[in-house]
């Protein structure tokens, strides 16, 4: 006996209602389900961050969450970062800054840095470059990503 | 592809109480068919993917606003089961309890984990290289567990069993841990070694103490990863109790601590290795809580 759940995703502001099983990951109801595959999924057991979106503006592996567990709650993902077709400055910055290669890990890493620089405006080099150390990235040695994020930091800052 | 093609969890029934009396009904009825608590996931659900676990079941607490306690009162630091490691990434108090408890979080997995991993789901998942397990054991926390048979208090000594196995009946829902506050002079010190920043430590060590007339008083040594449960070691404990600091001492406790544990032995490290790193991050821990 399957049980299916009806639920709603806010995913970028924008409506999706789907009937799930509960065992589907919030990442793969986001990619399969709604069609949004910016948002990559690599590991599936929490320890890459490739799934890393913003559930109630919080930064979270969305392969570690249950998609009905998500019911009601806005999901923002990097498809959301532009405004009115302009980059966000994070993605401005990996752009400058050579913060990506293969740019697999790229969205993961946007919505991080994004995330926790919501959650905390004012958060110290230190601490953003151990927030940078949940994902991983094979290609660039993460120095780039770390000048990338360090410096949209400080231009979202004012500085 | 039909869904259970591309899905890795096994299917389950989900199951989402509002209050704890509701949530402990449903674990009563559940539990006996591999019904279980999911809390923040961030641990059962890695189990899941790989199918080392399938639940038939699933009771998520998050929606109970009860459990989302973190309170202070009477000199006790409550914490219920919906409260996220991230929680205490500032102090909670202002007591020593406060600056161990955010010290000691940083260790703990990555960022967006410890947003939704919380602290009681940490002690009843029982890794053996948990820092909050290690923390219950060292300060003695109580935890409140309770079923349709009622309440009772687990004390952390009793708690932990072995690796990923605790004190905790399967009907059980573990509803708060609590924390007596330090005694303001209390110094606390916390060293982990692990490969990687968030990887699970292979060894690390948690101590606290009071300096009284310029000798250690009061002093607590626990040491976790090392061996199947997070453990106090009084044969340490012993060697500091009333002697001045001194990296001579401290040596010495390093080596008592060394000496006391029985490792354990995996991928990461043989048991000779593990007893060496227990030595340093005894040593380390006792420095830093001198500093
Ligand atoms: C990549 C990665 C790295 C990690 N690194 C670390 C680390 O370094 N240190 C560390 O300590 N942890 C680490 N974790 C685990 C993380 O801290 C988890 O959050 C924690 O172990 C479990 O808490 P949870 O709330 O997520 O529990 P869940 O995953 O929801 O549950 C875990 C188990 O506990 C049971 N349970 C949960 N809550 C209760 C309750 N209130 N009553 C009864 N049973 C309950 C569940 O039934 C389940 O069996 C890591 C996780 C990942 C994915
Ligand atoms: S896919 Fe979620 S952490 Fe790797
Ligand atoms: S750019 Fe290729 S994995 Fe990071």
């Amino acid at each position: 006996m399957t049980q299916k759940i009806d639920i709603t995703l806010m995913i970028n502001g924008e409506r999706h209602a789907l009937s799930i099983e509960p065992r589907l990951t919030l990442v793969d109801a986001i990619r399969d389900e709604c069609g949004k595959t910016g948002t990559h999924v690599g590991c599936e057991h929490g320890v890459c961050g490739a799934c890393t979106v913003l559930v109630d503006d919080v930064p979270m592996r969305s392969c570690l969450m249950f998609a009905v567990q998500a019911d009601g709650k806005h999901i923002r993902t990097v498809e959301g970062l532009a405004r009115n077709g302009e980059l966000h400055p994070l993605q401005r910055a990996f752009t400058e800054h050579h913060g990506l290669q293969c740019g697999f890990c790229t969205p993961g890493f946007l919505m991080l840095a994004a995330g926790a620089l919501e959650q905390d405006p004012d958060i110290s080099d230190e601490d953003l470059v151990d927030v940078l150390s949940s994902n991983l990235c094979r290609c660039t040695g993460y120095q780039n990503i770390i000048k990338a994020v360090l410096a949209a930091a400080h231009q979202m800052k004012g500085a | 592809m039909a869904i259970g093609d591309s899905v890795k969890p096994a299917a389950f029934q989900y199951h989402a109480p509002q209050s704890v009396e509701e949530a402990v009904q449903l674990l009563g009825m559940f539990a006996s068919d591999d019904g279980r608590i999911i809390a923040g996931g961030q641990s059962l659900i890695p189990t899941m993917a790989l199918r080392m676990a399938r639940p038939s079941h699933l009771i998520d607490i998050n929606g109970v606003g009860e459990l989302e306690k973190l309170s202070v009162s009477d000199s006790v630091l409550s914490i219920g089961a919906c409260i996220r490691h991230a929680a205490f990434h500032r102090p909670v108090v202002g007591n020593p309890l406060g600056g161990l408890l955010s010290f000691v979080v940083k260790h703990i997995a990555h960022y967006p984990i410890r947003m939704r991993g919380t602290f009681c789901g940490s002690l009843a998942h029982a890794d053996p290289s948990s820092e909050w397990a290690l923390t219950a054991v060292t300060l003695g926390a109580t935890m409140i567990a309770e079923s349709l048979r009622g309440r009772r208090e687990l004390h952390a000594d009793e708690f932990f069993v072995s690796i990923m196995a605790t004190n905790l009946a399967e009907d059980e829902l573990l509803v708060e841990t609590r924390f007596s506050l330090l005694t303001p002079g209390t110094r606390f010190g916390f060293y982990e070694f692990s490969r990687r920043a968030g990887d699970y430590a292979v060894a690390m060590a948690l101590v606290t103490f009071e300096l009284v007339g310029g000798l250690i008083a009061d002093v607590r040594v626990g040491v976790g990863g090392a061996e199947d449960r997070p453990r106090r070691l009084p044969e340490a404990e012993k060697v500091l109790t009333g002697h001045p600091p001194s990296a001579r001492l401290f040596e010495d406790a390093a080596a008592a601590a060394a000496a006391a544990v029985d490792p354990m032995e995996d991928q990461q490290a043989d048991a000779a290795y593990r007893r060496d790193l227990v030595a340093v991050v005894t040593r380390r821990a006792l420095e830093r809580a001198a500093a």
